[in-house]
């Protein structure tokens, strides 16, 4: 089983157009004979709509109105490479700075925005787009995907499936198990990794003495390297990839060689950990550049055109910024639905209790703002949101033997300060502030 | 009626339900081939083949991660894990996927995967082999987690849990999987999707799978146990009757998440005294929990405070100790003399 460790490459960094280099790369190059310069240019479109989603998206976090943002500047080609080799009915199963793929599989952007808002935990249906919700432990969907894959073997579905990862996540167990897994049992799965030379801080070389497409060898499936700031080469290898998968000649494992331009997060400061030349270095590849340079070498992208790109990404953004600050904040109860499909009842009661609390909040007393103790339970919240704690309605039937004589339920018994008179009065209540719009580094950083 | 050891009811369970829904498959380590290490799964991959009953390689966060797979592709997977402290490596799949892609998903997600968890101790074994890990489980929102205690249970919650559209940790009563029971003949159109908490039917007839269910009337004291514990509680409450005079009710808890506690919090008000039992250590644990609300709700009830007995919170120790560590007759009735010198 052969395993390619040079560089796919079909568009250099200049934008010159080169002829695939080997056997296989010509079986690759095969699958976009068919690739004309209106695709490049539709290509070339997405990429840059996408920049554009990536840098509206930074600039919303700064302003606080995302909690994070995972950027993805520098990895377009790779993402909208692969992503644009997929079939309607195919499906992919991202990790989270999968922004490009999200765009390419018609997920609205703002749902994806919805999650770094803090809105929602995943914000589009994955059935509807071929399109899994985001992974932040990261490596866990290479698994859901080789399952996902073992299910379209079993049901004789003809599509193909897609694990989106990094270069770090393939030190997570799970990811060596889905190559195991998908290997013994054929599914039909590719798996792409993002080589973006960093997992947070640590450089790639701290994951792997190999390239890493080379660990495809050791599970017995093939795995080729390819230049992922060349959308023509990685589209190219996905779709050899996922044609590989349809025949039910089992995974493949892409190693899409990029970098990623900015931060691992709005939360990183990556000058702590790579100096600006090499930076500079890889700006040098940058995937829109070189199809830019291409695209305009053959007279299909020139200024005008370009303008008419720019002004529709530009629209997009403002579009995507004005629907990002009118996303309403959930309504509190809502944060117990869908725990399960059928509920229980410790959950709903838990949600009766909530609904007391906030509507005992909503209508405080009218006329005392800090009613004295011994009015209290009246108008608490507590008093009405916990009918277990003194009285259970079916304790008519078995009446408790101490009632009558027992203090401890008495009103009049709680002094000022105790602890159930503490923080009680509705209008005197703690409240809580709203939360910050940007949490610290440690507390909102996936990793 | 047949008799049945409850090993033998659980694959008469899974035979029924595989036959109803070919959407079934059952996946784990030796299910195919050698019919599970404690034959749960014999004769499976004969009836329904090896694309339905799979033998995975040896990786449990796998097992559970591609069952999450093919759940989403429509699959209702039945995933078994071979012994209890195995299940570890496959925790993060668990609590971080499979308890929270309904949530996640806003509900347009569902993930019917049953997890089939041998538990507990009494056989002997080795390391890791002895464990009750029904707190992590329990803790973690969105998944169900219910334990038979015998054959008839055994034969129906199977089929239950498979039926759940929700993930359900099925934790199966591994000293208990030999000790056999007359049962009825499946009736696979009474089971289908009945799921709804209700009212219990009579003693024998397995109810609704989210709830408990009386195994022993009394009115003295009341025993709750599950899983394993359910038949020591029994003889327990034998021994006290011979012996004391005094009738115990034996409550089997059977869902221990969510715990239906309605008819515990019943004969509590009828008892006054309760006794919790189980084989898990007693730090922050099911027994915690029951003592917890039980005290909630029927304080005026109460003559005692609630006492449990549990193994201890050290790890499961060699298994010629395990006599020592696990719940027995002895020290349930030692608890229940206590709570009468209150």
């Amino acid at each position: 089983m052969a395993t390619v460790t040079e560089l796919m490459q079909l568009l250099t960094p200049s934008g010159r157009r080169v002829t695939a280099a080997t056997e296989r790369e010509s079986a690759m190059e095969a699958h976009v004979a068919d690739v004309d310069m209106a695709d490049l240019l539709a290509m070339y479109t997405d990429m840059v709509i996408v920049r554009r989603l990536d840098e509206e998206a930074t600039a919303l976090q700064r302003q606080g109105e995302l909690g994070l943002w995972a950027p993805l500047r520098g990895q377009e080609a790779a993402q909208v490479g692969s992503a644009r080799a997929l079939a309607p009915d195919d499906m992919a199963f991202p990790s989270y700075r999968e922004h490009g793929v999200a765009y390419c599989r018609g997920v609205d952007p703002v749902a994806v925005l919805s999650l770094f808002r803090g809105v929602t935990h995943g914000g589009w249906d994955p059935t509807e787009h071929g399109f899994a919700l985001y992974a932040i432990v990261v490596g866990s969907q290479t698994l859901h995907a080789t399952g996902y894959a073992m299910g379209v073997s079993r049901d004789g579905g003809g599509c193909a499936t897609i694990a989106y990862f990094g270069d770090g996540a393939s030190s997570q167990g799970d990811v060596s198990e889905a190559f195991g897994w998908a290997a013994v049992f054929g599914a039909p799965v590719v798996f792409f990794c993002q080589n973006n030379q960093y997992a947070i801080s640590e450089p790639t070389i701290r994951q792997s003495r190999v390239p890493l497409c080379q660990r495809a060898a050791g599970y017995g499936f093939p795995g080729v390297r390819v230049d992922g700031n060349d959308v023509l080469a990685t589209l190219a290898a996905t779709r050899w990839a996922l044609a590989r998968a349809r025949a039910g000649e089992g995974p493949t494992l892409l190693e899409a060689v990029t970098y990623r331009m900015g931060a691992h997060t709005t939360a990183d400061d990556p000058t702590r950990y790579r100096d600006s030349d090499e930076v500079a270095s890889w700006a040098e590849r940058d995937p829109l550049a070189r199809l830019r340079a291409y695209l305009a070498a053959q007279g299909t992208l020139d200024g005008a055109a370009e303008a008419g790109i720019a002004a529709r990404a530009d629209e997009f953004a403002a579009d995507l910024r004005r629907r990002c600050l009118a996303l309403p904040d959930p309504a509190p109860l809502s944060m117990f639905d869908h725990v399960h499909v059928d509920e229980s009842g410790h959950v709903a009661a838990e949600r009766a209790d909530l609904a007391e609390l906030l509507a005992a909040e909503d209508d405080p007393p009218p006329t005392a703002p800090e009613p004295s103790p011994a009015v209290l339970p009246a108008s608490s919240p507590r008093a009405v949101s916990s009918p277990s704690a003194a009285a259970p309605p079916s304790a008519a039937s078995s009446p408790p033997p101490a009632a009558p004589s027992s203090p401890a339920p008495s009103p009049g018994s709680s002094a000022p300060g105790s602890p159930l008179a503490v923080g009680l009065v509705p209008a005197g209540r703690p409240v809580a502030a709203p939360p910050p719009q940007s949490p610290g580094p440690e507390a909102s950083c996936p990793r | 009626m047949p008799t049945l050891t409850l090993a033998s009811a659980l694959n008469s369970g899974l035979r029924a339900v595989m036959e109803a829904d070919p959407k079934v498959v059952v996946m784990g380590e030796d299910v195919g081939r050698l019919g599970g290490v404690f034959r749960v799964t014999d004769g499976l991959r004969e009836r329904f083949g090896e694309e339905r009953v799979i033998d995975t390689p040896l990786a449990e966060s796998a097992i559970i991660g591609t069952a999450i797979g093919m759940a989403m592709r429509g699959f209702r997977p039945v995933c078994e894990i071979q012994f209890d402290g195995f299940v570890y490596p496959a925790f993060d799949q668990i609590v971080s996927n499979l308890a929270k892609l309904h949530y996640r998903s806003a509900g347009r997600v569902r993930m019917p995967v049953t997890i089939r968890i041998p538990v507990g101790g009494g056989i002997g074994a080795v390391e890791h082999h002895s464990e009750s890990p029904e707190a992590y489980f329990c803790h973690t929102a969105g998944l169900k987690v219910v334990t038979c205690s015998n054959p008839t249970d055994a034969q129906v919650m199977i089929q239950q849990a498979v039926a759940t559209d929700d993930p359900v940790i099925f934790l199966e009563p591994k000293r208990r999987y030999w000790e056999k029971e007359e049962v009825d003949p499946v009736d696979l159109s009474a089971l289908a999707g009945d799921t709804a908490t209700g009212a219990i039917p009579a003693a024998r007839t397995p109810g609704p799978l989210f709830a408990s269910r009386i195994a022993r009337a009394g009115k003295d004291a009341t025993l709750v146990g599950y899983g394993p514990m359910v038949r020591t509680c029994l003889d327990a409450a034998l021994v006290a009757e011979a012996e004391d005079g005094r009738l115990l009710e034996v409550i089997d808890l059977r869902s221990l998440s969510p715990l239906d506690l309605d008819p515990v919090i019943e004969s509590v008000r009828r008892t006054g005294r309760l006794v919790v039992v189980h084989e898990a250590p007693s730090n922050v644990s099911i027994s915690a929990e029951v003592a917890a609300r039980v005290t909630e709700q029927a304080f005026y009830s109460l003559e005692a405070p609630v006492l449990r007995v549990t193994g201890f919170d050290t790890p499961y120790p060699p298994s010629r100790l395990e006599e020592h560590y696990l719940p027995d007759v002895d020290r349930i009735l030692d608890a229940v003399d206590r709570a009468f010198g209150y």
